[in-house]
């Protein structure tokens, strides 16, 4: 207590009275964004990120080139194979042209305007695959770490699934499957559809092994035992008590998730089996431009690097967010 | 320990059964035709009789279970007879490939060799380069070596292989014409000169595999290291007034190995999928490439076949490094 408050009872013994904290409390996401702050590069990571997200969402409306624009007869000729503007610095002759900063490609479609649209498929597609890939791994964690009757099976299954040749299947099934899936959504909608359900139920198994083994320790804890003693419901158990609490490792194997996803599309479309050409991801722009790469390295070069960047922050980000949300070396 | 290994070895058998009934259900639903490609002038009947000529005809579970026993049973005594000179298999239905109308096994037997010398070489270094690493990255925690280190390993992890294939070829083979930028397979090494073409025709898609590899392992090294290096024998070692070359290379690292040789050990069937990238890449002839063309040319008994020999290279590491974690490790015992 304040010395100044007059006190009604005279004997008070100083160990026993509780200390008053002299700072409003602080939320446990303050202290995690304190601890985020220190690693500088899942800060740059994670702002790097974040312009790469604005410059595909915003950078359509701002470089409004159309992506799909294919010139004809003599504004063809002219347009095509046009150099990146910087080549002129080392090359007079290069064919370089201000309208196309990034220059062309073999068809005269603006290379900056293919990247930002690429780039829109690129992340959208990770950015599914791992939501679907989280929720089927947070599910099947759940059901099997809180249901004793489920763990069995469900274990079994994931070891299963660790067990199976992934890249080769998942190339046979995006083959095998195209075509269906291509009539029902339209060809670009179905293999969004195949290539993200794809990645999704193949990359689930560590997020489900980490969620079932929190789950199989939170089970233990008093507070869980004072919810079921009040007769709360398994549902609400599990929403109100259970996943706020392995909301961390979640966190990090999302984030983690979403470097694996954009990593598998490009690999997909690199090898040829993921989007049609004239509808370009970052790996099929990559695939495409390989052939004459000795003649137009910046084809490459450009998908290739955004590809990198992107994957390269997101780990580091997921780096840091694994130290932030890690209560024993918040402390410190 | 030899319980459990006999344990998992009895259990690894009806994992593989489920696995290549998964491949095999997996290619059977999915609406491919194997007949698609069959021009339309073809009539009917004929087009049926090639149906029944590929083994088409039968119902699905006769032509598993005949798939398995071609696979377990003639295919292993073709080796047999290979090997001795006996002639078991004379005569028995192989698993023949739709595209080369020869058995799936010869061309898995030619392909195989070029894909283990790349992967085997690319992995080895890999080992070797990233365990130093990794070590010393730990021993000086967070300094310039430690954080360039974390730089590498992290672009290692980023840069996925189909960008740094085509950079290296760029720079490397267009450009400096240093190192030729197609794999040739029919490259026969018999003096020094051939053998020096083999390592430089090897060196790229080497270094770019062993990038990879040596990303994930030297950071797992790192992590299992510094984990030693907070416990209480270390500190006792060196109360001994041991030399820090042995509390070093000889208490810490020996006890942090033991996971990171299971992580290797995990890590061998895993190269296999990546090196189908690198593989493609570099066109070098080896059973990656010959599941991607097999896959674009609808060979369903080659997929079948090929998809299911990378499972039983998945589940049999995976049974080395369980194994190898309860012989290296005392205290992990499963029995």
């Amino acid at each position: 207590m304040t010395d100044s408050a007059p006190q009604p009872t005279p004997k008070r013994i100083a160990a026993l009275s509780d200390p008053i904290p002299t700072q409003p409390p602080r939320s446990q996401w303050l202290d995690v964004w304190d601890q985020f702050k220190q690693h500088r590069g899942a800060l740059i990571g994670g702002i790097t990120f974040l312009v790469i997200i604005l410059a595909v969402l915003v950078g359509p409306a701002v470089w409004w080139v159309d992506a799909q624009y294919l010139p004809k007869g003599r504004e063809f000729i002219n347009l095509r194979d046009t150099r990146p503007i910087y080549v002129a610095l080392w090359d007079n002759a290069a064919k370089v042209d201000w309208a196309h900063p990034l220059g062309t490609d073999n068809l005269g479609r603006d290379t900056l305007a293919r990247m930002m649209s690429g780039g829109r498929v690129s992340i959208a597609v990770g950015l599914t695959a791992m939501l679907l890939s989280i929720l089927l791994g947070t599910l099947i964690g759940v059901v099997a770490g809180y249901f004793r009757r489920m763990d069995g099976v469900l274990m079994r299954l994931t070891d299963l699934f660790l067990a199976l040749p992934l890249l080769p299947l998942i190339l046979v099934a995006s083959l095998l499957f195209r075509e269906t899936l291509s009539a029902i959504f339209g060809v670009e909608g179905g293999v969004f559809v195949l290539v993200v359900s794809l990645i999704g139920i193949t990359s689930w198994m560590h997020t489900a092994r980490i969620v079932r083994g929190d789950v199989l320790a939170l089970k233990e804890r008093e507070f869980i035992l004072a919810a079921q003693s009040i007769g709360t419901k398994p549902k609400y158990l599990v929403i109100r008590h259970l996943l706020p609490n392995v909301m961390s490792p979640i966190m990090v194997s999302a984030t983690l998730g979403i470097a694996v996803a954009i990593i598998t599309e490009s690999a997909l479309s690199f090898l040829g089996f993921g989007f049609p050409p004239d509808f370009p991801t970052w790996g099929r722009l990559l695939n495409d431009s390989v052939d004459r790469m000795d003649l137009y390295p910046e084809r490459v070069l450009w998908p290739g690097l955004a590809i990198s960047l992107t994957v390269l922050s997101v780990n580091y980000l997921g780096d840091g967010l694994r130290d932030a949300l890690d209560p024993r070396i918040r402390g410190r | 320990m030899l319980t459990f290994t006999i344990r998992r070895l009895v259990l690894s058998v009806p994992t593989l059964l489920f696995i290549s009934l998964v491949i095999f259900l997996l290619l059977e639903l999915a609406p491919g035709d194997p007949m698609a490609q069959v021009p339309l002038t073809v009539p009917p009947d004929v087009k049926e009789k090639m149906r029944q000529a590929l083994g088409l005809g039968e119902p699905i579970h006769i032509r598993y279970v005949k798939w398995l026993i071609q696979f377990f049973w003639i295919e292993p005594q073709v080796l047999f007879d290979h090997i001795f000179g006996t002639s078991f298999a004379d005569g028995k239905l192989r698993v023949i490939s739709w595209q080369t109308r020869s058995p799936v096994m010869d061309l898995v037997v030619q392909r195989l060799p070029q894909t283990l010398w790349v992967v085997g070489v690319a992995y080895v270094l890999a080992v070797i380069i990233a365990i130093p690493v990794g070590i010393y990255s730990a021993y000086k925690q967070y300094s310039i070596f430690d954080q360039f280190g974390t730089f590498i390993t992290m672009i290692g992890f980023s840069v996925p292989p189909f960008f740094t294939g085509p950079l290296m070829v760029v720079i490397f083979a267009v450009n400096l014409h240093w190192f030729p930028s197609i794999y040739d397979t029919t490259l026969v090494v018999d003096d020094l000169e051939s053998l020096g073409k083999q390592i430089r025709q090897m060196f790229l898609p080497v270094m770019v595999l062993a990038l990879q590899i040596t990303a994930q392992i030297s950071r797992f090294m790192r992590a299992s290291m510094l984990d030693n290096f907070n416990q209480d024998y270390v500190r006792t070692a060196r109360a001994k007034g041991m030399s820090e070359y042995t509390v070093v290379m000889v208490h810490v690292l020996r006890n942090s190995l033991i996971p990171v040789v299971t992580v290797i050990a995990l890590g061998i069937p895993s190269i296999f999928g990546g090196a189908i990238i690198t593989e493609q890449v570099f066109a070098v002839n080896g059973i990656g490439q010959a599941l991607i063309s097999a896959i674009q040319a609808n060979d369903l008994p080659m997929v079948q076949t090929l998809t299911f020999i990378f499972a039983v290279l998945i589940v049999v590491f995976n049974l080395i490094a369980d194994v190898l974690y309860g012989v290296l490790d005392p205290r992990v015992r499963y029995d």
